[in-house]
């Protein structure tokens, strides 16, 4: 009946279907062209994104609310033993954190006696990541925040244990992020123990990262902790990133093959910080020194 | 008229939310390599049915949707789907007419060419991803396609419109 309506004018012919099928391939072309090239499309991606909102928000849900649920009947004697647990952790954390106070005075005296602008404490907020899943051609994810809780692109996003990965892409609520695993990922970064700057590139495995550019007697070894350098501007310096695990040094070949697994576990954390480094330009300017 | 036409787009309209919605939903790891192309599958069954509402716009629009939800090249997926819904409204009468069996032999080639489009446009834009990524959605929509079929067409022919 339905089919009988729809085809009684022109039977199976849709007027000037080549010319539209044109138009919307020449369009698509120059969008994507545009948005490859640069960020002027970013608007367009916002307003399309708010659309979208209420799907991703949906989406989260059951997550979020399996949560919930798995957080409201937990039993009284598990709650007293996390209780006992974090009190621990805290009086520990406390006690580091006593020491890290008087550091910072000294880091900031000998960077005084340097001559070296000093580094003030990275702003931090966290962000929730969304159980929404993003294209699968890269390693992806969303946030719960977006320009209007003052997201930016290239904006750092750190775990507890380790930088995650930076913003792509800020959207109005939500955000696009990319992990430390994505091939298109490269992170400046110096080992801890001595300071060797190289750089961190992703393998598209979330649990394991490559420095390709480590020449072949260069002081590296297994277990070595790798730790953002700050250089590129993107990172601020000092978050750990990730631990050496193997090194294998190849003669005749210019540089060593070097693995690394990161310091966060990427694919299980569910809160993150993002770093608002207040000091950009100061950093920039101390890394031009 | 309008009312009754509406009513009419609402069964789509609703499926291609929860189109969208089994998209983004998070899958394990081992599946998410195999999730259906769901909205390749839904544009391929609306314009078959109804050509002169569903057709390469609203195909184009879809795949705009899907591209800002996915954070991938703005353009890409509508391409895609855009090529896709053309294919489908030039084969329409013919496609309506197939048995099950022979529809899903017609829309394998399909789905290939929809991924492949996809394919292209990230090697063009310098994005690597594993072949299985490309391909496993393929084998997975071509299983799922009768089931789908069958259940759309109970979808569409439900409804009171006539």
């Amino acid at each position: 009946m339905v089919a009988s309506r729809e085809n009684n004018n022109s039977p199976g012919r849709i007027p000037a279907l080549g010319l539209r099928f044109l138009g919307l391939i020449f369009i698509s072309i120059l969008l994507m062209y545009f948005d490859n090239r640069d960020n002027h499309l970013n608007t367009v991606r916002k307003s399309i994104g708010a659309a979208v909102y209420p799907v991703r928000v949906i989406v989260d849900a059951p997550t979020r609310l399996w949560i919930w649920l798995g957080e409201s009947v937990t039993s009284r004697n598990d709650l007293e033993l996390e209780l006992a647990r974090l009190r621990v952790e805290r009086l520990m954390t406390h006690g580091r954190l006593q020491k890290l106070n008087a550091l910072e005075a000294e880091n900031v005296r000998l960077r005084t006696i340097l001559d070296a602008r000093s580094r003030v404490r990275d702003r931090t907020r966290i962000a929730e990541i969304m159980s929404v899943d993003a294209n699968p051609y890269d390693h992806n994810l969303i946030i719960d925040v977006g320009t209007q809780d003052g997201v930016f692109d290239g904006q750092a996003l750190v775990g507890a244990d380790g930088v995650i990965g930076q913003v792509i892409k800020a959207g109005l609520m939500t955000s696009l992020a990319m992990l430390i695993s994505d091939t298109d990922h490269a992170l400046p970064v110096e080992v801890n123990r001595n300071g060797l700057r190289t750089i961190v590139v992703g393998t598209g495995t979330i649990d394991s990262l490559e420095l390709p550019f480590v020449v072949n007697n260069a002081d590296i070894h297994v277990g070595d902790l790798l730790v953002t350098s700050g250089f590129g501007g993107a990172f601020p310096a000092g978050y750990p990133v990730a631990v050496i695990n193997s090194v294998t040094r190849i003669p005749r070949e210019p540089y060593a093959k070097v693995t690394a697994i990161p310091a966060a576990s990427l694919g299980q954390v569910r809160e993150v910080l993002l770093v608002f480094s207040s000091t950009d330009q100061d950093e920039e300017a101390t890394e031009d020194e | 008229m309008n009312k009754s036409r509406a009513s009419r787009q609402l069964p789509a309209l609703m499926s291609f939310v929860v189109g969208l919605i089994l998209t983004i939903m998070p899958l394990p790891e081992a599946a998410e390599a195999f999730r259906p192309n769901w909205l390749a599958m839904l544009v391929i069954f609306w314009t078959m049915q109804l050509p002169h509402t569903w057709s390469v716009g609203t195909a184009w629009i879809v795949g705009i949707v899907l591209d800002v939800s996915q954070g991938t090249l703005l353009g890409q997926h509508a391409l895609a789907l855009c090529c896709v819904a053309f294919i489908i409204v030039r084969f329409h009468l013919l496609m309506r007419v197939f048995p099950i069996p022979q529809l899903t032999a017609a829309v394998f080639p399909i789905l290939v060419m929809y991924q492949f489009l996809l394919f292209w446009v990230n090697g063009v834009a310098g994005v690597d991803a594993s072949l299985i990524v490309y391909w496993g959605p393929v084998i997975s929509s071509t299983i799922l396609w009768p089931v789908v079929m069958i259940f759309l067409s109970s979808l569409r022919y439900r409804t009171p419109s006539g």
